[in-house]
């Protein structure tokens, strides 16, 4: 080997350290904030652990056994995924349609697209009240409306279902509009040549946007997906604030995963054990969820990758 | 995989805040050194913080508490609401610094703190004996004598009604007469209801839940014995009879109108007859009064059923990792001495608790417009009187009502389950609560 100066070793090793270093901030205050907590809740997860009182005995998987064996953990867990997909799917489609409207020749195009964002503006506390008052049982507005019309009142806080649908609007509203913009700056990216082939070619309206602007966007559609799947599966603020004991209802109707970790860490019980192992829990099936994710993407991707070699 | 990143940050959120609890134990010594090498220089100048919540009336006394100790200034935090105050008072206890020198506390979570009266400063001294009324005391005072909390307000419970919905349905509407057709005890209370719904569309009370908490003050051993130890829900016969009682008045005599209280359907049933009672503690008035503009016809009568009822309060405690325990003990005793209360009482409503300023001229005489009038001041002067029982809530008392008042909500507010069905799924979660 022959030998390097001083000055070509250094803006060598420049060349092969400095990019770590230029990243180490972000990883940095990841290990403090993301990973160090990360394993401290395991650690904790795995002791008798209370609020106030602090460490207990090692206890092993004891916390997680209970849990699991807890029906208000599969409550959680129904209510949790009723309410994501109620509230990712039509918001998905909605945001697509949505960002085609605004994507056509509109009068005044910055005031509707400002106008779409506003409600993500709003604090979702806000967002909580305002809908408390449309969907109270007994004289909140949609259930005025329904018995106007001779029908009966939905049981908006009784049936589980008909929670899920009134929290899940409360999510759709905060966040159609964001999606929507997303979709809309991905449109924009789409060459216009290819719409104009496709009318070129006497497609119609309909079939330009199913055929050519829905494919087109795949990329974007997969990352709403994935940012709304790790916000749906830790909703907190809409459904606590659903009713005011905030606990999901008296018969844990509407009660989220992320709820049910603050029920079992500063509720009742303050068993911080018992909060850590459903976090833990928590944690794993969003992973899960997070490499399905993945996995769709690559097939997809693929797909798309082999329809373009042909 | 910036997903899963992105997921390892949120669940950092749970984790950050446990890792709070970890340093719990050795700070608190530490401040107490430095505190107490202070103490002896009294011209010293002193610097206390007060965190009181709502409104406590604070304001012109701590100003005038000021002039008369200038080596003193007190800064005064207020939370919004108790539950942002007890979520701070939890969050920073379990870090062991960081509370006010004078936390004021509400009596609905004093029994979580009970549990760890070492966190505290012991509060005794002969100059405040007897200065409270005995079961305010008793609920702040630990198995072995020692005094964590000084008394600030209570809410002594009597019943409000609406006198037009009372005459409409041919009942009395003077105050006096409706004390004597309600005074006895909870079925007295019930089976006037039912003759009530029977010449009314408007239901008796305004919720299940709200009155088994009325009751449940009552009982001496509502969930646990002294000893601390939970009674099963299973075992629970009084409970479970109490529960029963009022989800039958409620849902097969149809006495309850079927709301949570504090819920959007509640704070409207004011404005459209609802319902025609309500146990109401002091602090209550306001509240109805608030909800109810433009209805007339709200009066209270000096009656409750089983005799006395208290439903709140708070206290002013001295947290031990706080620098200048007695200068803060000084200036909580001199914030809850009678003549202090009063003003307060002036001031923003809050029902003093001390015995002498019960019968405080200027208490005895408040009248309230909104309730015809009504001697509000000599009537919950007379109900707090009336307590005779301080029930026992231990460690777990709150999982435990919560149990109940969840079942009765199901049967009453929801209307999803039976009675029996109901308590079932209680008895269900209370297995699942874990308690040996």
């Amino acid at each position: 080997m022959n030998q390097l100066t001083w000055r070509q070793r250094l803006s060598r090793a420049d060349v092969k350290a400095s990019p770590y270093l230029y990243i180490s901030p972000f990883f940095i205050l990841f290990f403090i904030v993301g990973l160090f907590p990360l394993l401290y809740t395991a650690w904790v997860s795995v002791h008798q652990w209370h609020l106030i009182g602090g460490q207990g005995d090692l206890v092993g998987l004891t916390n997680y056994v209970d849990v699991l064996q807890q029906p208000n953990f599969y409550k959680a867990l129904r209510n949790t995924f009723s309410i994501f997909l109620l509230s990712s799917v039509p918001q998905v489609i909605a945001a697509i349609v949505i960002a085609y409207m605004l994507d056509t020749n509109l009068r005044a195009k910055t005031f509707w697209r400002m106008g779409v964002l506003l409600p993500y503006v709003v604090a979702p506390v806000a967002v909580s009240l305002i809908f408390a008052k449309i969907f109270a049982d007994q004289s909140g507005l949609v259930n005025a409306v329904i018995e106007s019309l001779g029908g009966t009142g939905i049981g908006w806080h009784a049936d589980p279902f008909a929670s899920h649908v009134a929290i899940a609007t409360m999510v759709n509203f905060r966040w159609t509009g964001y999606n929507a913009l997303i979709f809309l700056a991905a449109m924009q990216a789409i060459p216009r040549e290819i719409y104009e082939a496709a009318i070129v070619d006497g497609a119609s309206r309909w079939r330009t946007f199913f055929s050519v602007t829905v494919p087109m966007l795949r990329p974007t559609v997969i990352f709403v997906v994935i940012t709304s799947t790790i916000g749906g599966l830790q909703i907190f603020d809409e459904p606590r604030m659903f009713d005011t004991l905030g606990q999901g209802g008296p018969d844990r109707q509407w009660m989220t995963l992320t709820m049910y970790i603050y029920e079992l860490g500063w509720g009742a019980q303050k068993n911080f054990g018992r909060a850590a192992a459903v976090s833990w829990l928590l944690f794993l099936i969003i992973v899960a969820m997070g490499l399905v994710n993945f996995a769709i993407t690559r097939s997809i991707s693929s797909t798309a990758g082999k329809k373009g070699r042909r | 995989m910036r997903a899963v990143i992105r997921n390892l940050a949120a669940v950092a959120c749970v984790g950050a805040l446990l890792t709070a609890c970890s340093s719990g134990t050795d700070t608190p010594d530490a401040a107490e050194s430095t505190g107490a090498a202070a103490a002896p220089d009294a011209a010293e100048k002193v610097t206390l913080t007060v965190a009181t919540f709502n409104e406590f009336g604070y304001e012109d006394l701590i100003d005038e508490y000021m002039e008369l100790n200038p080596n003193v200034t007190v800064e005064h935090r207020k939370a919004a609401t108790s539950n942002e105050a007890r979520d701070n008072m939890n969050t920073r206890l379990a870090a062991g610094s960081g509370l006010a020198d004078i936390e004021a506390i509400e009596i609905d979570w004093l029994t979580e703190l009970m549990q760890y009266p070492d966190r505290f400063v012991d509060l005794n001294s002969p100059e405040v004996e007897g200065r409270w009324l005995d079961w305010k005391t008793a609920a702040v005072t630990t198995p072995d004598g020692k005094l964590i909390g000084y008394g600030t307000d209570i809410g002594p419970e009597a019943i409000c009604y609406r006198s037009d919905l009372f005459e409409a349905a041919g009942l009395p509407t003077d105050r006096e007469e409706v004390a004597t057709l309600l005074e006895g005890d909870w079925d007295t209370y019930f089976s006037v209801g039912k003759d009530f719904v029977a010449n009314s569309d408007v239901a008796w009370y305004d919720s299940a839940a709200a009155t088994f908490q009325g009751m449940v003050n009552q009982v001496e051993n509502p969930f646990e014995n002294s000893d601390g130890t939970p009674i099963p829900l299973g075992d629970n016969a009084e409970m479970k009879s109490l529960y029963e009682t009022v989800a039958g008045a409620s849902s097969t005599d149809g006495l309850s109108a079927g709301l949570e209280q504090w819920s959007e359907d509640w704070t409207n049933a004011f404005q459209n007859d609802g319902f025609a009672t309500m146990l109401c503690p002091g602090w209550m008035l306001g509240v109805i009064e608030g909800n109810s503009e433009g209805v007339e016809g709200w009066d209270i009568a000096n009656v409750f059923p089983g005799g006395g009822g208290n439903w709140g309060g708070s206290y002013l405690t001295v947290p031990e990792q706080g620098p200048n325990h007695d200068e803060a003990i000084k200036l909580a005793a001199w914030l809850t001495a009678p003549e202090q209360q009063i003003k307060a009482f002036e001031s923003k409503g809050t029902f003093p608790s001390q015995v002498d300023a019960l019968a405080d001229p200027a208490l005895l005489g408040a009248t309230n417009a909104f309730f015809n009038d009504a001697p509000t001041g000599e009537i919950l002067a007379d109900r707090a009187n009336a307590v005779a029982v301080q029930p026992y809530k231990g460690p777990n008392y709150f999982a435990l009502a919560q149990l109940v008042t969840d079942a009765l909500n199901r049967v009453d507010v929801t209307d999803t389950d039976d009675i029996a069905g109901s308590w079932d799924k209680a008895l269900d979660a209370y297995d699942a609560l874990g308690l040996s």
